[in-house]
């Protein structure tokens, strides 16, 4: 039912204060969100009137779980705090987990490097001055075993943001967990797995999409039978987001992609409610405060609208949208870095207010570097104070029922499925990407947003206004020139003192599976656990699926 | 002035796919008038001086944010070098240290190096300065 209903003397004094304000000078804008969306001068409950509060919000953890996920939220628990860390090699990344772990950070997460993410081993030509860089080099399952090294694998869950090759590295770290005695079902953590977004947005991509989605799907089964715990997909909106769409577009493509998955696990005959429970969200948490909260509030409503009615999940764990938020990269600035601080305290807010199940602040310096163990620390006791001093936690979904809030929680959901039926007329996700319209639409908004920025429409403090003559004084960290050195050494031993008959025998089984419709996952984790490298893994499978090429545009 | 349009490739060398800014240039360029080919993503330092060859470029965007530039950029300026296009203006922009930034051009491996922050107009200034 709606509690807001048509109220004439509150029409009449609105227009009346309209014509007074109108007549008032104001400040240049912009006057719309940060995506572009109108925003007006105040919002009453005439903006609501279409608002059913039982059938559009509901109480938190009941559908369509608008106000949250679970019952009690942060009444129960906070949040997940959860730094995305990685660089060097497996044991400069030990290090800063192991120290991350007792500053009080709740779960860890996984940055591989480039040529991890690619599927390369470090030795590979293609490699060569990318080791160690943006996160952490992972060859084989050698490497693995110390990256963990002194962390209980059933007491700390762990994120891994791997897409190409994500079913071996969750392989090597499933049979790490098995090496330290742990058992598959007590398993938790992530791998991001999400291959659509790599095509529309991110572009880490090794495979085409038909054996790429194969992958995802037999992940699905065998995580269903085996491994409980572990979400196995986290459908990524953060890269779009950072790749410069709007926040309507990241929700949007997001939960297409979303439901481009759904659609595979049915067509791989699975049943949507043995699947559907483990598939988890990350987005991106941007500078525009209300426009934030409400994505994620949309998310949760869209979602449970489409798994119930379009899909017939009965199973309510499959309908509820439970997310990863991480600060805006692309929102940070190279000028007086300590600013981002506050950036990121703000988009951090937005995030605790959205609901969300976790959350990685990003450092200030990281528009600079990967982080140093003092940006970082400020970054994670960003969340700390919100935790723990600025009680904002202390009651579920704050904003609910705020004139604005709710409105523009509308307008995102209507702004979504606008999307969803373009890309349905387009004939799918997949045609969609095929014909480079997820890619044009970010591309152009990209190119709005930087012109904005480049005429002084949209201000950026330090950058185009308030500028400071003052260079950036920060120390930043540097990554070793002898990381790659070390880590391709560490390989060539490796190559040498493994079982090198069972890693030809396990990479022919592997081949000889991709080539049939069956589960591809105990033969990936046989490879893994004689040391065949993800190189040779990624190389085998290749050779039976090819290799996706973009059309390049503009 | 009736000179053919400057001719510029942009190019993503290395491992990552952080395109935004490179394709957020190449429509600059562009728009500047210039005759812009965008090379597309993970390209090794052979294939974009290839392309360079082949599209008879008088400048190379190079646009990388993984860290790999001091490996990458003095490699592609070198093969460039042993092509017979010591002439073509090499330009890059990315996450640089200012430190590495000041190398690359003391090094004569880059003539500019452009990072966030920087607009588009100071981009299309320098590139179109070099052609008067």
């Amino acid at each position: 039912m709606s509690y807001f209903k048509s109220n004439p003397d509150l029409e009449a004094s609105l227009k009346e204060w309209q014509e007074k304000i109108s007549a008032m000078a104001e400040r240049p804008g912009p006057f719309t969100t940060l995506s572009g969306v109108p925003v007006k001068q105040i919002y009453t409950p005439l903006d609501l009137r279409e608002l059913d509060y039982d059938a559009d919000l509901g109480l938190p953890g009941s559908y369509p779980y608008t106000r949250g996920v679970q019952e009690n939220m942060y009444r129960g628990r906070y949040w997940t705090m959860r730094q995305f860390s990685g660089f060097g090699d497996a044991i400069d990344s030990n290090r800063r987990y192991r120290y991350l772990l007792e500053q009080g950070q709740t779960g860890l997460s996984v940055a591989f490097d480039l040529p991890t993410i690619m599927g390369y081993d470090s030795d590979h030509e293609r490699s060569l001055g990318e080791v160690g860089r943006c996160g952490v080099a992972i060859d084989s399952l050698q490497d693995m075993e110390i990256l963990f090294n002194q962390i209980p694998l059933d007491q700390v869950t762990t994120s891994m943001t791997i897409n190409g090759p994500a079913a071996i590295l969750w392989c090597m770290y499933l049979a790490n967990a098995q090496n330290q005695g742990v058992g598959l079902h007590q398993v938790g953590g992530t791998i991001q797995n999400d291959i659509l977004k790599e095509y529309i947005a991110q572009k880490s991509w090794i495979f085409p999409p038909e054996p790429s989605i194969r992958l995802i799907t037999d992940i699905f089964a065998f995580a269903a039978d085996h491994v409980p715990k572990w979400n196995t997909i986290s459908i990524s909106g953060y890269h779009i987001r950072e790749a410069g769409s709007t926040a309507a577009q990241e929700l949007a493509f997001t939960l297409a992609d979303g439901f481009a998955y759904v659609e595979a696990g049915l067509a791989a005959g699975l049943n949507v409610d043995t699947f559907a429970p483990r598939l988890s969200f990350f987005f991106n948490a941007h500078i525009d405060f209300f426009e934030e909260i409400c994505k994620y509030r949309a998310a949760r409503r869209i979602w449970a609208r489409h798994l119930k009615e379009r899909y017939g999940a009965k199973d309510p764990r499959s309908l509820k949208l439970r997310f990863h938020t991480q600060t805006a990269g692309c929102s940070l600035t190279a000028q007086e870095p300590e600013n981002n601080i506050v950036r990121t305290t703000i988009e951090a807010l937005s995030a605790v207010l959205g609901g969300t199940q976790s959350l990685h602040t990003n450092s200030m310096d990281e528009v600079l570097a990967l982080p140093t163990e003092k940006a970082v620390t400020i970054a994670l006791r960003t969340q700390q104070i919100i935790a723990y001093e600025s009680g904002v936690a202390n009651t579920i979904d704050p904003l609910a029922g705020s004139f604005y809030v709710e409105t523009l929680t509308d307008r995102m959901e209507q702004e979504a499925e606008a999307y969803f039926a373009k890309i349905e007329q387009l004939g799918g996700v997949l045609k969609a990407i095929d014909c480079g319209f997820f890619q044009q639409e970010i591309a152009d908004a990209a190119y709005l947003y930087q012109q904005a920025v480049d005429k002084r429409e949209r201000l950026v403090v330090g950058v185009n206004s308030f500028n400071s003559e003052e260079k950036p004084q920060l120390e930043l960290l540097k990554i070793d020139p002898a990381v790659e050195s070390r880590q391709v050494e560490r390989l060539k031993k490796l190559r040498e003192k493994r079982d090198n008959n069972a890693v030809c025998s396990a990479l022919a089984g592997l081949k000889v599976c991709a080539a049939t419709n069956e589960n591809l996952i105990p033969k990936i984790l046989a490879a893994v656990k004689c040391y065949a490298t993800e190189g040779e893994i990624v190389s085998a499978l290749k050779e039976v699926f090819g290799e996706y090429r973009e059309k390049p545009l503009f | 002035m009736n000179r053919r349009k400057i001719r510029v490739l942009v190019a993503k060398p290395g491992l990552d796919g952080h395109d935004r800014g490179a394709r957020v240039v190449a429509r600059a360029l562009r728009d500047a008038g210039m005759e812009v080919i965008y090379s597309g993503l993970h390209q090794t330092p052979e294939q974009v001086v290839e392309t360079a060859l082949q599209e008879d470029v008088e400048v190379v965007g190079l646009s990388i944010l993984s860290g790999a530039h001091m490996t990458l950029v003095p490699k592609i300026k070198r093969l460039l070098v042993e092509n017979s296009m010591n002439d073509v203006l090499l330009v890059v922009g990315g996450i640089i240290p200012e430190e590495d930034a000041a190398a690359l051009i003391a090094g004569g491996f880059a003539g500019q190096v452009f990072t966030p922050g920087d607009s588009l107009e100071k981009i299309c200034n320098y590139i179109s300065s070099n052609f008067e």
